[in-house]
């Protein structure tokens, strides 16, 4: 019964947003106050609507009601409860399903939220909202059913992957969404804006929020899904460059662009319609993320099952929102009226620059995922695109965009001087060198290009400090001033502060842990020490121990520091019985400095097990790095000045549109 | 007209994209497909000793008879190589097709049982124990199957079972072809 | 910091899952070698893994393989050759540099420098037009600047006076 109601709430849904992303558009180039009201309702209404079929999901999944077919493939009744609950966007019709909410949400929540928006504006963007739900759903409905059912229902389910049944995965795919959904609000946004004709400061103003939000969510998805990768694939690696995560850090890199444009837009008035290009690219890259996932046209550890029916589905529905949204740019953008003017030495050549090497790194991500299957249709030859190739063209890049990021905000708009600028750091980049320096000694003498990059993390984490310490006017005034300062600072410099800090701390872990980690790999008898970095590993014992839906050996290892104990890790290898899988658990041990890393591997005739130590140096930073970067985003989001009085619009003096 | 152009930039490049990934989908392109190197070119090196007791070891003279050759790599332990083996059967008994065969990664005897267990096709057969022959042959796993003319060059290379179709369509007519 | 010089012998560029004890050369220096070659190796049977992450048994032959060359004193190239020979330009994970591939290694860089340099033209272009350097004031423009800097400070005069009511918001 409730399966039915999920799927009858989402034919209603779909038919609201039929509505809502009609009417409201005509209401808008009418000036028809009812109409563009209706957006508002119909918002709210698809929101509930969608919660509840959600809700119908959720609760088949809860009660592992198997005669819903979507049950039936993705769930089991041993299943842990959490993992029965996550196990709802585990699959590809769910996550559908979990994106269409997210969708819905957003869209009540610009309802709610977005008071202070002119109505033609927020209709707009409402409409633009419901006619991607309207692709969402009707995609749902017509090919991805997640309520459909089984007939007679089998005894019990398949069970879910056994390498998503981790807390990780409980979080990673929400918060992704969340980040790509927001993009579809920026999307709206400049689909409204183009429409009306109109890219001002007041719209960067608006559209702030909705992207930082977006950004800060996805920056926690992709950081999440990247530590859970370490942990759980058992080999300490944390980027891979497949193609999925490769589709998450597009839209990613695009976002960065954007929420940094849109500062010129709303200073300066400025970059217009690069702004609105980055907006729609933003959530084109995240559609286009959707579809190489679901599509089949590549291979990847994470891709869903493949289904060429669906791929055209997407492809079409991707086609429909990027080219309608390029289309409507091409046509609209050259009309936009021309900002403040710049020298290209100022705050706003050093935002153009962010923006250019953004760009840049995207099309390289997008040109490496993409050329494989390029080049096989067009020639049949077939070529892999791996780290290597990565490591080589995205890492150069970095090097100017980090040279750069210390330098901007020390520009002034409109014209600056770039050696005071440079100045000014001249003390980050002494420290940098030292750093580099000192790096390359400690581990081997060698100047290489791990060293290099290792400073390049301190430039970002100094250089940011010195220009906050700078603002507050630190040890050159009294320290009640500086206290003064740093209370009247708005928390928008505040928060970029943090978040640039955080990214030198991301380098800095990224790089000390693919460079220099130590690995020993030994066959160890139970009673067996090996010495690894300092520390005494003796193997206690292997024994066996049941999990909820597995059987785990569990091997108990005993690590001592100088002849002292200090920790105690266990390494299990699970087999998850209905899908005869088996996982490994590593045991990490992390003192916020180095993670130390022991995964077991497979056991041998004569008793023997093979060990696998890492020491991972600053592993933990990458995370953290990441986390704060996202704070840093939300702290920007606190802004007072986001929510109130924004700047008022200017009168629409320019005669024909 | 040239600042237009530019801001079509973006939708043309999106066309393009959009144009090859509906090719992909359209003509079902196999993203894990590797292809094949060998093809067009001569077989790789034969020296293995023999499978069964008491047959010669395999050379490359075997390859370069003047007659066409089928080399299939199979194993016991392979469940789709089961699923093609009447296939063989049928060409070595009925179309007379030399077929060698060589057991990849088997224990002898479980090699010999399974052929016993359910009939040797092959003209000679030969164990690759360590698969370093594999290796060289560019096999992925097994099942394998190569289509070699009678002057030594690989004409065809199948990953994977072969099928009816491709007997009909490529195997038989290559037989006949090559002869 | 001092254990990670001690146990110099034991770094590798980067972390393997399923290379065996078995496999590991003697000499660490080949065992180097011959990791920073496996981990630019494409399982060909697995998705996207390098034949050091995967535990297929063609990667183990790979790993294997890779390991017999580098002992028979083939350089790292050779050693690429030996399996590109086999498997094709597929097992490379850092494609070649060819005609085939001149788009994927150039594209990216390309895009920067057309767009970085039409930029800086345009720039170049208002430049020269007197658009972006502000012209100096002439002489009326003078006048009129200081007539409303005069009425300004005579505004805030009047503000700093205690018994004057504020006249807005502040």
């Amino acid at each position: 019964m409730i399966p039915e109601l999920g799927h009858f709430s989402l034919i209603l849904a779909l038919a609201v947003a039929l509505v809502q992303g009609t009417l409201p558009l005509l209401g808008a180039s009418r000036g028809d106050a009812r109409l563009m009201a209706l957006g508002r309702t119909a918002a709210l209404t698809q929101a509930f609507l969608v919660i509840l079929a959600f809700g119908a999901l959720t609760q088949a999944y809860v009660t592992s009601d198997f005669s819903v077919a979507n049950v039936v493939a993705n769930s089991h009744s041993a299943k842990p409860l959490i993992y029965k609950i996550s196990g709802v966007w585990g699959n590809h019709e769910g996550s559908m399903l979990l994106w269409a909410l997210i969708l819905s949400l957003f869209g009540a929540a610009v309802a709610i939220f977005g008071a202070n928006l002119p109505d033609t504006l927020r209709s707009r963007v409402l409409a633009i909202q419901a006619l991607i739900g309207v692709g969402f759903l009707a995609f749902l409905l017509f090919t991805s059913n997640p309520f459909e059912r089984l007939s007679p229902a089998p005894p019990d389910g398949n069970g879910l992957n056994p390498l998503l049944q981790d807390p990780g995965l409980a979080f990673h795919p929400p918060l992704l969404y969340l980040g790509y959904v927001g993009f579809s609000v920026t999307y709206a946004f400049a689909i409204a804006a183009l429409l009306e004709g109109r890219v001002d400061a007041a719209w960067a103003r608006w559209v702030r929020p909705w992207t930082l939000a977006a950004w800060c969510f996805l920056t926690l998805g992709i950081a999440l899904g990247s530590w859970w990768a370490y942990y759980i694939l058992g080999w300490g690696g944390f980027w891979f460059w497949d193609p999925v995560e490769n589709a998450s850090l597009m839209p990613w890199l695009a976002g960065t662009a954007l929420l940094h444009s849109a500062i010129v837009v709303e200073k300066r008035d400025s970059l217009k319609s690069w702004t609105v290009l980055l907006a729609i690219l933003a959530f084109s890259l995240s559609l286009l993320g959707t579809f190489l996932v679901r599509s089949g046209v590549l291979t990847s550890v994470h891709a869903f099952a493949q289904d060429p029916a669906r791929g055209m589905f997407i492809l079409a529905f991707l086609l429909a929102v990027t080219g309608g949204g390029l289309a409507l740019y091409a046509w609209r953008a050259p009309k936009l009226m021309p900002g403040g003017l710049f020298q290209p030495i100022s705050r706003e050549g050093a935002l153009i620059l962010n923006n250019l090497l953004l760009c840049t790194l995207a099309a390289t991500v997008l040109l490496g995922t993409l050329y494989p299957l390029f080049l096989d249709l067009l020639t049949g030859n077939k070529v892999s695109v791996g780290p290597p190739f990565f490591n080589a063209t995205f890492v150069p890049i970095c090097a100017p965009l980090f040279a750069a990021l210390c330098v901007g905000p020390f520009l002034g708009w409109k014209r600056a001087e770039l050696w005071p600028a440079l100045m000014q750091l001249r003390v980050a980049f002494i420290v940098s060198v030292i750093a580099a320096i000192v790096a390359s000694y400690a581990v081997d003498g060698r100047a290489t290009l791990a060293a290099i990059a290792f400073g390049f993390g301190v430039w970002l984490i100094v250089g940011s400090l010195v220009e906050f310490a700078g603002r507050l006017r630190l040890g050159r005034a009294p320290f009640a001033d500086s206290l003064r300062r740093l209370k009247a600072t708005p928390r928008a410099s505040l928060g970029m502060t943090i978040a640039h800090t955080a990214l030198g701390f991301v380098v800095l872990g990224a790089v000390a842990t693919s460079a220099w980690h130590l690995e020993l790999m030994h066959t160890m008898k139970p009673g067996e020490t090996v010495t690894f970095a300092g520390y005494q590993v003796t193997l206690q014992k292997v024994e066996e121990v049941k999990g909820a839906n597995y059987i785990a050996e569990r091997a108990t290892l005993a690590v001592a520091y100088d002849g002292r104990p200090y920790t105690t890790m266990q390494p299990e290898r699970r087999l998850f019985l209905v899908q005869r899988r088996q996982v490994a658990e590593t045991a990490i041990h992390t003192n916020l400095l180095r993670d130390f890393y022991v995964t077991l591997g497979e056991g041998d005739a004569n008793g023997g097990w093979v060990i696998r130590l890492y020491l991972n140096p600053l592993a933990p930073w990458i995370w953290l790095g990441a986390a704060f970067c996202a704070l840093g985003g939300f702290v920007s989001l606190s802004d007072r000045r986001l929510r109130i009085g924004a700047p008022s619009r200017r009168p629409v003096a320019q005669p024909a549109e | 007209m040239q600042r237009r152009l530019l801001f079509l930039l973006p939708l043309l490049t999106l066309a393009l994209m959009a144009g090859f990934f509906a090719w992909s989908l359209l003509v079902g392109r196999d993203p894990a497909a590797i292809g094949s190197v060998l093809v067009g070119r001569p077989a790789p090196r034969l020296d293995l000793p023999a499978l069964r007791a008491g047959d010669p070891p395999l050379t490359d003279a075997l390859l370069k008879s003047g007659k066409p050759v089928l080399v299939n790599f199979f194993a016991s332990w392979c469940a789709p190589c089961l699923a093609e083996h009447p296939l063989f059967t049928r060409l070595g008994e009925r179309e007379g097709a030399v077929i060698i065969g060589i057991a990849w990664k088997n224990k002898r005897d479980e090699a010999e049982a399974w052929l016993k267990r359910l009939g040797d096709p092959f003209k000679s057969a030969g164990l690759d124990l360590d698969g370093k022959t594999g290796l060289d042959w560019g096999l992925s796993g097994v099942p394998e199957t190569y289509a070699i003319d009678g002057n030594g060059i690989v004409r065809m290379h199948f990953r994977g079972p072969i099928t009816e179709r491709d007997l009909n369509e490529s195997i038989l007519p290559f037989l006949k072809g090559a002869k | 910091m001092r254990r990670a010089v001690a146990l110099l012998a034991l770094l590798f560029t980067l972390p393997a899952l399923a290379v065996e004890p078995s496999e590991v050369l003697a000499d660490p220096a080949l065992e180097a070698r011959a990791r920073t070659i496996g981990q630019a190796l494409r399982c060909v049977v697995c998705q996207n893994q390098s034949i050091d992450d995967s535990a297929a048994e063609v990667a183990h032959d790979m790993r294997r393989a890779v390991r017999e060359r580098l002992t028979a004193g083939d350089s790292n190239d050779q050693v690429f050759a030996f399996m590109v020979a086999r498997y094709g330009d597929y097992v490379l994970l850092k494609p070649p540099f060819k005609t085939g591939t001149l788009v994927l290694w150039l594209g990216a860089p390309l895009l920067l420098l057309l767009a970085g340099s039409a930029l800086l033209l345009a720039a170049r272009r208002r430049q020269r037009a007197g658009l972006a350097a502000p012209q100096p004031l002439s002489d009326e423009e003078r006048r009129r600047l200081d007539g409303i800097l005069s009425e300004a400070k005579d505004l805030l005069g009047n503000r700093k006076d205690p018994s004057a009511t504020p006249q807005d918001g502040g």
